[in-house]
């Protein structure tokens, strides 16, 4: 057991290629609690950066600046009655949240948060991923056919006309991006998610920015295909609150309509690394082929360790700057803590070797983290398409669109 | 590496198959029988897996999942399932039914009886991390007219939805 514990350390695989179970059962439980820890901290960032764009405080009450607010939120919905409408399908409402979530976590078995750090390296990468994203819409329109009322039906209806349209533009966009990484010596392209962004290290080049419009057009093109994927604002058309109530889970309650709200959060980091592995390079750190050397090396390997310090700062200047009155005392020595913590976990990203095996994840986690913070200055900032707007957007734009990328990349890749 | 468990995957894959397949035909509920439907896709995809065959297996997922999405939508917009409960879900042409299960199982116990006979020696076991490029190349090369037609009848039932759907072009 112990042999097995420490044999894989010396190699150079994911988990899934050395046939390593006990270690794939380790990075299985990191990776899906990291995604639960990462949800928790979007939902908290959400209500946070939206009420700050709207000029309101957002949660304040629940620990400091309202971190604690998520975990309030959580026992809430955990404690919640849990209803199920007298004429609905059963069966078929209890599996629908549970089909959201298997969709939306089983994809998390091929993202390469580093050149090692996956819980398996599928030769059919990108296709699993795309196959299994596209199963969650099964689970919005079961979720609303068996809640037997009218505003999920339509909402379900909705969600899968929609999907179904996006889908198509979606794939067209990433077979482009597909498609650069056949254009090497060997001409051999592939579908593996390490595959891909060990193919733009290869060719020295983010796909973002390969020939040029080409590459950007197609990342365009799957960034709004993504959120309308994932039924987030501008595209939440199968939850429009104005209009549906609150669409295909209307008829839902805590701990159904939590796993609901799990599933659509792993599914938007999920596609977002989507995202960053076909176009931003993966873990790759930026510029590695401009800004090369030890000494530039060393620069970008310390900054896991100075964001964290930066973040610690944060913490510090919270302190300072809370109220003096003994009825914050809990509150300021809860975020004085929590910011040495954060601080604590810079220092130790700054020992060299965790400095090494961190680094890679760190710039991933960083990309898709920008994509998160895109997520809800979007919902914050455009209002929701009608319908027929949508269909417009998804058929007679982003197709086209991705059909001349896909087509134009080909010629250019055959021509040079 | 070294397949684990692969008897147990296959009996477990194959019953949860059958299974599926059984419950499409029994239930009474159109949409239950599309669930059911989906689950014995998947399993099927899981078989596919053992025959290292991955991208069979995710195209399978991908395709499957859209086709049952559509399904789906047929049985929600065109099927009364009140009115569809109550009507008799088979119907009484037992000697029909009768006469094929009999060939069918005929065929089966044959195929069963002369075993490794009927195949072709084993044939060289393709590398897991070419297959996708394997299967491409045979799409491309010497399959590329059968390729071609299955596109062209592809683009056939595009027109005709759209020409149906559309009143005016």
């Amino acid at each position: 057991m112990l042999d097995a514990l420490t044999s894989y350390l010396s190699s150079d695989t994911t988990p899934g290629q050395a046939g390593n179970v006990l270690w794939a059962l380790i990075y299985i439980l990191i990776v899906f609690g990291g995604v639960s820890v990462a949800v928790m901290a979007m939902n908290w960032l959400e209500r946070k950066a939206l009420a700050h764009f709207q000029i309101r405080l957002g949660p304040m009450r629940v620990g400091p600046h309202g971190l604690l607010q998520p975990i309030a939120d959580a026992i809430k919905l955990l404690t919640k009655e849990d209803i199920i409408p007298e004429r609905a399908d059963r069966l078929v409402f209890w599996i629908a949240p549970l089909i959201i979530l298997c969709a939306s976590f089983a994809v998390y078995v091929v993202i390469p948060f580093g050149p090692t750090h996956a819980i398996t390296d599928l030769n059919i990468g990108i296709l699993f991923m795309l196959g299994v994203s596209s199963l969650s819409v099964l689970g919005v329109v079961m979720a609303g056919w068996a809640s037997n009322s009218h505003y999920p039906l339509i909402g379900s209806l909705r969600s899968s006309a929609q999907m179904i349209s996006y889908e198509v533009a979606m794939g067209m966009a990433v077979v482009s991006a597909i498609l650069m990484t056949s254009l090497n010596r060997s001409g051999t392209g592939t579908l593996s998610m390490i595959g891909i962004v060990e193919a733009q290290q290869q060719q020295q080049i983010w796909y973002l920015f390969k020939f040029f419009p080409l590459g950007f057009l197609a990342f365009v093109v799957f960034a709004i295909a993504m959120v309308a994927e994932t039924n987030r604002a501008p595209f939440d058309l199968p939850e429009a609150e104005s209009e549906l109530t609150a669409g295909f889970h209307t008829e839902y309650s805590g701990l159904r309509w939590s796993l609901f709200m799990l599933g659509e959060y792993a599914a938007m980091i999920a596609v977002s690394s989507i995202a960053v592995t076909l176009w931003l390079g993966g873990w790759l750190r930026p510029f590695p082929n401009a800004l090369t050397g030890a000494t530039w090396d060393l620069v970008f390997s310390l900054v896991p360790g100075f964001s964290f310090l930066a973040l610690a700062a944060v913490a510090w200047i919270g302190v300072i700057r809370m109220p003096k009155d003994p009825y914050f005392r809990v509150q300021t020595l809860g975020l004085a803590a929590f910011g040495l913590l954060l601080g604590l976990i810079g220092l130790v990203l700054f020992a060299p070797p965790v400095r090494e095996r961190i680094q890679d994840i760190f710039w991933f986690t960083a990309k898709v983290a920008f994509f998160m913070y895109m997520y809800i200055w979007y919902r914050a900032t455009f209002p929701r398409y009608r319908f027929d707007q949508l269909m417009r957007v998804g058929w007679k734009v982003l197709l086209p669109i991705s059909l001349g990328v896909l087509i134009g990349t080909a010629v250019v890749g055959v021509v040079f | 590496m070294t397949p684990v468990a692969t008897p147990f995957f296959f009996y477990f894959l194959s019953a949860l198959t059958l299974g599926s397949a059984f419950l499409v035909i029994t239930c009474k509920n159109a949409v239950h029988s599309a669930l059911a439907l989906i689950l014995g896709l998947l399993g099927q995809a899981g078989l596919y897996l053992m025959l290292y065959a991955p991208f069979v297996a995710g195209v399978q997922i991908m395709l499957y999942a859209g086709g049952i999405m559509v399904l789906f939508l047929f049985v929600i917009m065109l099927v009364n399932l009140d009115r569809a409960l109550k009507e008799e879900q088979f119907s009484r042409q037992w000697l029909a039914g009768c006469l094929a299960a009999i060939i069918l199982g005929a065929l089966f116990v044959g195929v069963l009886m002369r075993g490794k006979a009927l195949f072709p020696a084993s044939s060289e076991q393709i590398a897991e991390a070419s297959n996708t490029q394997q299967i491409g190349e045979l799409l491309y090369g010497p399959y590329m007219f059968a390729f071609e037609i299955a596109s062209l009848l592809l683009l056939v039932a595009i027109i005709g939805a759209v020409v149906m759907a559309k009143k005016r072009i």
